[in-house]
């Protein structure tokens, strides 16, 4: 090949420097990519996960659907109010209790619950649930989230660390695991 | 003057930039294009340089951070002077943008300007308005209120039905599992460096673009594009009938560029800024979240759409929607350029048009949302209770209680999620109202678990009261036929 016979000292320098540029452009992505997708990688079993206390059963009385709040488990300096978190807990009776997330299977909006009529309906699009957290009618293709919850020395707590969204209910993904992971 | 001129000499020989500068004001355009119909490029340009100024100056006070970003709009808005102004001024530019770059692309598009050989600057419009559209939506998470805070939930609630990469564009787009202040660095990141940094080098390639190809020349009827020969044709039309841009097509602009900034000054005065609404507490949940004007047909179409083929909308929809821009100068790079000879062309801006403002229309009173607090603020009107019996009005007293008006208007007030009740016995008989009661059904929940029999008897006998006078309430005609005439009456 005469390319390859001919090529010049600059040629070929001109190339190394390309070359020893590509190495370093590769070893300096490659710690970039990782802080970019960091909140993808960081490590779910520990922090966000764990069990977080609603309060003592009796604050829930029986047959009633109550609004609780709760505060994340990760909290950084720069949250502010956006760590406090609501859920409608339903204790069905004894230690029998439902905690739905606050957000609607459709888009996320914060449902209401109507005790008279005995639904959740959601102001965006209009979705509502029945009581138990079923779907009654408008948009949403499925009931509302479910929080993973245990009652632990009269206490209720669940397990609510993550945006449930129609691509990932947390319930759902949490309940594949043992509760304890 | 000398000393001016001097300075001037002084930098141009290090500069030498003079001569490219007057080259440029000084290029021919062809006459034609001195149009009202040219100046709405330059005015959108113009209004993106009054949204960096500003954008700037709102920099300079807010504070990335959810725990404060909303205090320091407070801040602006009452506190330090004119920072109402400045912000009124920010949010009336982005709208004013928006506009304009779809007016701007409708002119392109109806003028054929996107054929042969302007393909490239089509496409890098077409990136110009989904950059637009992701300032718009970025700059309202930045407001961070509660619309901010639960707009956010949908977006994630939309990017997480993406199949297999859905829950983990969720965590890069808020930057971690729940909204928090992650998810404002993010998003002020975007709307601060990365899009406004992406913008500014795609106006330039499109503006270089325009230069470099000439403006669009007028369409004619019958002048057609022809790759082969068109640009000879165009260097031809600005050799015979061309005039310098500078001052011929110019002060056009100019009128039209001032005229622009002194609506956005006055709609920012009179108006005012754009809120904060509420905080961004997620435990408040009095709130019904809505989006900025240019997103609520988006708010629109995904109530209205059946469950079923939302998830496949939102996602292919925008695809085919971008592709077909993107693809639109290769389909059809040649042939008319005038909307006088392109009829499709001009009904399907028509109807893009009718649909999205009728889809912004009905969000503006969004008649499918349950009203949260119908039931506690209307009581039953009295002409409904005239002449009622003790059940129909131990009926209509569980209409009010069972909060039926939160999707049901009686006498005109109530929801409108359902159809108003004023003279349902004449549509349905009173096994239907029962049965419509009981098991829902056509949208509407199921009330049988929430009902005793004795409250679904009481709220079906004032259901039935509801007829204008004069009219019989709708009866079985099968159940008559059997009862009273077992002879001649013809079945429904």
């Amino acid at each position: 090949m005469p390319d390859e016979n001919t090529i010049s000292r600059r040629g070929l320098f001109m190339k190394l420097g390309i070359l020893f540029n590509g190495v370093v452009a590769v070893g300096l992505a490659v710690p970039v990519v990782r802080y970019v997708l960091s909140s993808l990688t960081r490590s779910r079993a520990n922090a966000y996960l764990s069990w977080v206390p609603l309060g003592h059963i009796n604050e829930f009385p029986e047959g009633e659907t109550r609004l609780a709040t709760f505060k994340n488990q990760v909290v950084m300096p720069s949250d502010g109010e956006t760590v406090n978190t609501a859920c409608w807990v339903r204790r069905i009776e004894g230690e029998q209790f439902q905690v739905f997330a606050i957000n609607c299977a459709h888009l996320g909006c914060p449902v209401r619950w109507f005790p008279q009529s005995g639904l959740f309906l959601c102001p965006c699009h209009g979705g509502a649930y029945y009581r138990d957290g079923s779907r009654a009618s408008g948009p949403p293709e499925r009931g509302l989230f479910e929080y993973p919850h245990k009652v632990e020395n009269g206490l209720i707590a669940i397990q609510a660390g993550e945006l449930p969204t129609p691509g990932a209910p947390t319930a759902a993904l949490s309940k594949e695991r043992p509760p304890c992971a | 003057m000398r000393l001016i001129s001097q300075v001037g000499d002084w930098l141009d020989r290090r500069l030498q930039l003079a001569a490219t500068v007057r080259e440029t004001a000084g290029h021919r355009v062809p006459r034609n294009t001195a149009s009202w119909f040219y100046v709405f490029g330059s005015a959108a340009l113009t209004v993106f340089i009054l949204q960096i100024i500003t954008g700037i100056l709102l920099a300079v006070v807010y504070v990335p951070s959810a725990a404060e970003a909303w205090n320091s709009l407070q801040l602006l808005n009452h506190q330090i002077t004119l920072g109402w102004y400045i912000r009124a001024l920010h949010g009336w530019g982005s709208e004013f943008m928006i506009a304009i770059v779809l007016i701007h692309m409708v002119q392109v598009f109806l003028f054929g300007a996107y054929k042969y050989p302007r393909e490239l600057t089509w496409i890098v419009g077409v990136f110009l308005l989904l950059m637009t559209l992701g300032m718009a939506f970025s700059g309202q998470v930045l407001r961070f209120d509660q619309d901010a805070y639960w707009g956010l939930g949908i977006g994630a609630s939309i990017s997480s039905r993406v199949p297999i990469l859905g829950p983990a564009t969720v965590k890069l787009l808020l930057g971690g599992p729940i909204i928090a202040g992650a998810t404002l660095s993010r998003f002020f990141a975007l709307h601060v460096f990365v899009i406004p940094g992406l913008l500014i080098a795609f106006v330039g390639l499109h503006l270089l673009m325009v230069l470099k190809l000439g403006i669009n020349d007028w369409p004619m009827p019958g002048r057609v594009v022809n790759r082969s020969t068109y640009t000879e044709e165009y260097e031809e039309l600005v050799k015979k009938d061309g005039a310098p841009f500078v001052p011929y097509a110019i002060w056009k602009d100019l009128f039209f560029t001032a005229f622009v900034l002194l609506a956005v000054a006055a709609c920012a005065f009179y108006f005012g800024p754009f809120g904060p609404s509420g905080r961004p507490d997620p435990t408040i949940i009095q709130t019904a979240p809505r989006p900025d004007y240019f997103f609520l047909w988006l708010y629109a179409l995904l109530s209205l759409l059946p469950p079923s083929l939302e998830t496949p909308a939102l996602l292919i929809g925008p695809v085919v929607v971008i592709a077909g821009l993107i693809l639109l100068p290769f389909l059809f790079g040649e042939g008319e350029k005038s909307w006088r000879r392109r009829p499709v062309a001009v009904l399907s801006i028509m109807l893009i048009a009718v649909t999205l403002g009728t889809f912004t229309h009905l969000a503006g009173y969004a008649p499918w949302s349950p009203q949260m607090n119908a039931w506690s603020g209307d009581p039953v009107p009295q002409q409904f209770l005239k002449n009622t019996t003790a059940l129909e009005r131990q009926g209509a007293l569980v209409f009010q209680l069972k909060q039926c008006r939160n999707c049901h208007a009686l006498g005109n007030e109530g929801g409108q999620r359902g159809p108003a009740l004023d003279q349902v016995a004449v549509r349905l008989t009173q096994d239907q109202l029962i049965r419509q009661v009981i098991q829902g059904g056509g949208n509407m929940p199921a009330y049988g678990k929430n009902l005793s029999p004795a409250e679904t008897t009481a709220l079906v006998s004032f259901l039935m009261t509801l007829h204008p006078p004069g009219h019989m309430p709708a009866r079985d005609a099968a159940l008559q036929h059997i009862s009273t005439a077992p002879a001649a009456v013809p079945q429904q």
